[in-house]
């Protein structure tokens, strides 16, 4: 990738270039790339991505655009796309999984559920955050997990950049597990856990003016399921204006958690893993509900993923449900990539279903940023988007790729890490000098 | 009442006899105490092999591939290549002139051959799907010392992970391990990976036991949130070495009381159980191979290794394979210095690569794992031709398990493990299409039931579907 400083290569000045920038952004055009707008198109060969002001003003063909700007980069036809958009995520909330210290995912022992809020937790400067803006992410959402009630608390959307500002939209949404595992929490059947979500839904209605209160809190065996601030939290939830990511897995449940749209009609959903949605694909996509889909899941790991196959979005796409890859599902969400990569080469085996490029690429860009609410501002190139850009040195979906550059908000980003300073540190071992604590 | 009584009497008789048979032909083998009296009772020795395989190879046709890429699993690549295969073995590998009469010849021109992938660590049949309470069989964690269990006792053959480890995978021969609660956590138990009614139906004939250890994070805080020893790292030390100095003592005693766990034990003294040690810090591995040497024995492979790069010399120099994960990191403390390049740096230095699963769903793609680690390495200037790579998840895995001299590469007289890829098995679009195992044809995409499908996934939804 060669730069090329205040050089218009491909045409004339333009003024609008310089004024209102963001404190760190520069004005950039990139040129002679493979482009990826990541709305599910094919990418375009000889493409130009310009950015001005931290957006994207143009993404396409090179045919008769013209600029001046700050920076040029030619790609040489490496590949340019979106940032990619992880969700769901616990980035920046974790340092080390099992460093409970270090970990914010899961609040079990505290009072709240779904009043918890993750966006004054998020660490901007964790590692996982660092590694994975390297990895291409520039985006995602992350949230707490559930842990002593069936509701995980309000997730935030973030960004990756280096700004120190992570969270670009707090309380974006609230999670609830009614498959298996809300089962459990919620004193051990799904029956206890239906109740439990109506139970709470009526009385955040109740306290939204709908209705007289009826209790303050809910427990079972000294555990909280409910308090009133998590009643009060689930307000949003319930008069949807705050969307509603429902875990779950079994055809049934699916079916359950569509159903609950006829008590909530306000309801706001996001099926999230949804292992055997092949199986009801046509009644999601009725229902018009979105689904973050475990995309390689083909076992029966639970009672509830009989039917697990990795066809399962491929045929959810081709029933016409929106479907982006959800990162939970999967050792890390940089990982997400690789995953949508796969599902391009299930495409070519008999009798499985899988997707093209372009519908690759856009679950793991462009649907994942619509579900979370940024439709058209993140997860694409396109005028008036987000200046969330990466370039790559080969294919983004090939397992040997990664990003030369990054940039967020149109800023380019630092791609180091504790672990690329390791690497740096270990590339011999040679000690004849000094130890190598003294290399660095 | 009676009847069921005179059942167990004659149950008794029967195996009292089978006793003294086999006595007896130990006597003539002369490793027999000496005694002119068979005793009336006696178990099979440990040198008598029990539970033994009952594997054998399903027929298969006499084939030819030809016209693919092939890597031979040993650092070889042959563009257009022929791989003859008959009988369960494989007859030749080489060039296009190679003759194919009297073989069913399938045309591979555009894809890839590769030897049958290896897992050398996986936990599939002992902790099956579903991943239910009643399934967890893996990890006998009631004493931080249990090597007198053996993982095939564990391992349900109707895991549904095998069949998706060979569809997606491409994987033929797998090492099944006990988990890393125990300092010594048992037997391990190498597989063929073909489906069977039976463990034993899918023992790989001849393998060599391995016997896993764990040193770090796990046995102290399993045992140390018991308020039990080790609670600490240099409790592990002190557990392991007196357990290995007991050993010693019951290895040199011939009339020692036998016992089930020290047998294992003084298997891995004399070099017939190959060490499998899950560690993963760097001056951690450095302190087992220390103690490895105090007391006499060999590790074989750490397992995950996550910091094998800061000492491959060491490694390279004690003849110690790590098998490890490409991108897995952070998960606890002991990952934190978890890097892509692991694998690359280690090849750098000239030690022995094996990339590994330890998971039901990395085990389908060990392929795109080693490709992953391969690339890390060429970012950073260390390029690892295909070829090499294609080793890690082949030949090396099957030395570190002791079957090399079997299966692990395409050469003649070896088994016929073989796997045809659609396109370049180093690339995420591309997948296994026809696997065979010992010759004989185990998965076909082109032929919906040439595809195994588990006990428990009958008459459920989704049987027999792609996976």
């Amino acid at each position: 990738m060669k730069r090329l400083l205040n050089t218009a290569i491909l045409g004339v000045a333009s003024a609008i270039a310089l004024s209102a920038a963001p404190a760190l952004a520069q004005d950039v055009v990139i040129a002679n790339a493979t482009v990826v707008t990541g709305d599910g198109s094919d990418p375009i060969e000889n493409g130009v991505v310009m950015i001005e002001n931290g957006r994207v003003t143009y993404a396409g063909t090179a045919n008769g655009q013209s600029f001046s700007t700050d920076l040029v980069v030619d790609a040489n036809g490496a590949w340019v796309t979106p940032g990619i958009f992880a969700t769901v995520t616990t980035l920046g909330l974790v340092d080390v999984g099992a460093v409970s210290e270090s970990n914010d995912s899961r609040a079990g022992g505290a009072p709240f559920s779904a009043s918890l809020d993750v966006a004054p937790a998020v660490n901007p400067n964790s590692q996982n955050i660092l590694i994975h803006r390297a990895a291409g992410i520039t985006r995602a959402a992350t949230t707490t997990l559930p842990s002593a009630s069936i509701f995980a608390g309000q997730g935030a959307i973030i960004d990756l950049d280096a700004d120190g500002n992570p969270i670009v939209k707090a309380r974006a949404f609230q999670m609830v597990d009614l498959g298996e595992g809300g089962a459990r929490r919620a004193g051990g059947s799904r029956a206890a856990s239906y109740t439990l979500f109506r139970a709470s839904l009526r009385e955040a209605q109740a306290l939204s003016g709908g209705g007289t209160p009826q209790t303050t809190e809910i427990t079972a065996d000294g555990e909280v399921l409910l308090n009133r601030f998590d009643a009060e939290a689930l307000k949003p939830v319930v008069a949807g204006t705050q969307k509603l990511y429902v875990a779950v897995e079994r055809a049934s449940d699916i079916r359950s958690v569509l159903a609950l749209k006829t008590e909530f009609p306000r309801l706001d959903l996001v099926l999230v893993g949804v292992s055997e949605g092949w199986m009801v694909a046509n009644e999601i996509a009725a229902a018009g509900v979105p689904v973050l889909a475990d995309p390689l899941d083909a076992l029966p790991t639970g009672f509830d993923q009989l039917a697990s196959t990795q066809s399962n979005v491929g045929r959810m796409k081709r029933a016409g449900v929106k479907v982006g890859l959800n990162a939970a599902g999967m050792e890390n969400p940089r990982r997400l990539a690789q995953q949508a990569g796969n599902l391009v080469g299930l495409a070519k085996m008999p009798g499985a279903s899988g997707l093209t490029w372009g519908e690759a690429f856009a679950s793991i860009s462009s649907i994942p940023a619509e579900i979370s609410g940024m439709g058209g501002k993140a997860g694409v190139l396109k005028s008036g988007a987000l200046g969330d850009v990466v370039i790559w040195d080969g294919d983004p979906l090939e397992v040997t790729s990664v990003p030369t550059a990054v940039f967020i908000g149109g800023v380019e980003q630092p791609l180091g890490s504790h672990q690329s300073r390791l690497k740096e540190r270990y590339r011999d071992l040679d000690e004849s000098d000094l130890p190598k604590a003294y290399d660095w | 009442m009676n009847l069921t009584k005179k059942a167990l009497i004659a149950a008794a008789s029967a195996f009292a006899l089978a006793g003294c048979a086999t006595t007896s032909s130990a006597n003539t083998a002369g490793d027999d105490s000496g005694s002119d009296d068979a005793p009336r009772f006696a178990a099979k020795t440990e040198s008598e092999g029990p539970f033994p395989s009952t594997y054998s190879a399903y027929p298969g046709a006499p084939t030819a591939l030809v016209g693919a890429t092939v890597y031979d699993g040993a650092g070889n690549r042959i563009e257009g290549g022929t791989v003859l295969f008959r009988g369960g073995k494989v007859e030749a590998v080489g060039g296009s002139d190679l003759s194919t009469e009297g073989y069913t010849v399938l045309d591979g021109t555009g894809k890839f051959v590769t030897p049958g992938i290896i897992d050398i660590h996986s936990h599939l049949g002992d902790y099956p799907s579903p991943g239910v309470q009643a399934h967890n069989d893996g990890n006998e964690a009631t004493s931080p010392t249990t090597p007198d269990v053996w993982a095939e006792h564990s391992v349900w053959p109707q895991d549904p992970g095998f069949s998706r480890a060979m569809a997606n995978g491409g994987i033929t021969s797998l090492q099944i391990l006990p988990g890393s609660a125990n300092l010594m956590g048992g037997r391990s138990v190498t597989l063929k990976n073909v489906p069977s009614r039976t463990v034993q139906g899918m023992k790989f004939p001849g393998a060599p036991y391995g016997f896993k250890m764990a040193c770090g994070e796990n046995p102290k805080r399993v045992y140390g949130g018991r308020g039990r020893k080790p609670s600490t790292r240099m409790g592990n030390f002190a557990v392991n070495r007196q357990t290995w100095y007991d050993a010693i003592e019951y290895a040199n005693n011939e009339d020692a009381k036998r016992n089930l766990g020290k047998e294992t034990l003084k298997g891995v003294l004399e070099g017939e159980i190959l060490v499998h040690n899950h560690c993963y810090r760097a001056d951690e591995m450095a302190l087992v191979m220390d103690m490895a040497k105090e007391v006499g024995y060999k590790v074989t492979a750490f397992h995950h290794a996550i910091e094998a790069y800061k000492i491959g010399d060491l490694l390279r120099e004690n003849d110690v394979c790590s098998a490890i994960w490409a991108d897995w990191y952070g998960f606890k403390m002991e990952a934190y210095d978890a890097i892509m390049e692991n694998a690359a740096l280690l090849q750098k230095e000239g030690a022995c690569v094996v990339i590994h699963s330890d998971s039901q769903n990395d085990i389908q793609r060990l392929n795109q794992e080693a490709a992953k680690a391969q690339a890390a390495g060429a970012r950073m200037g260390i390029e690892i031709s295909d070829a090499d790579v294609i080793g890690w998840i082949t030949l090396n895995a099957a030395k570190a398990m002791g079957i090399d001299d079997m299966t692990g590469s395409l050469e003649r007289g070896k088994m016929a493990d073989v796997v045809l890829w659609n396109g370049d098995p180093l690339s995420v679009y591309s997948r296994p299409e026809k696997v065979w195992i010992d010759g004989a044809l185990m998965f076909d995409a082109m032929d919906r039931k040439r595809r195994p499908v588990s006990d428990f996934e009958l008459g459920q939804p989704g049987e027999g579907d792609v996976k």
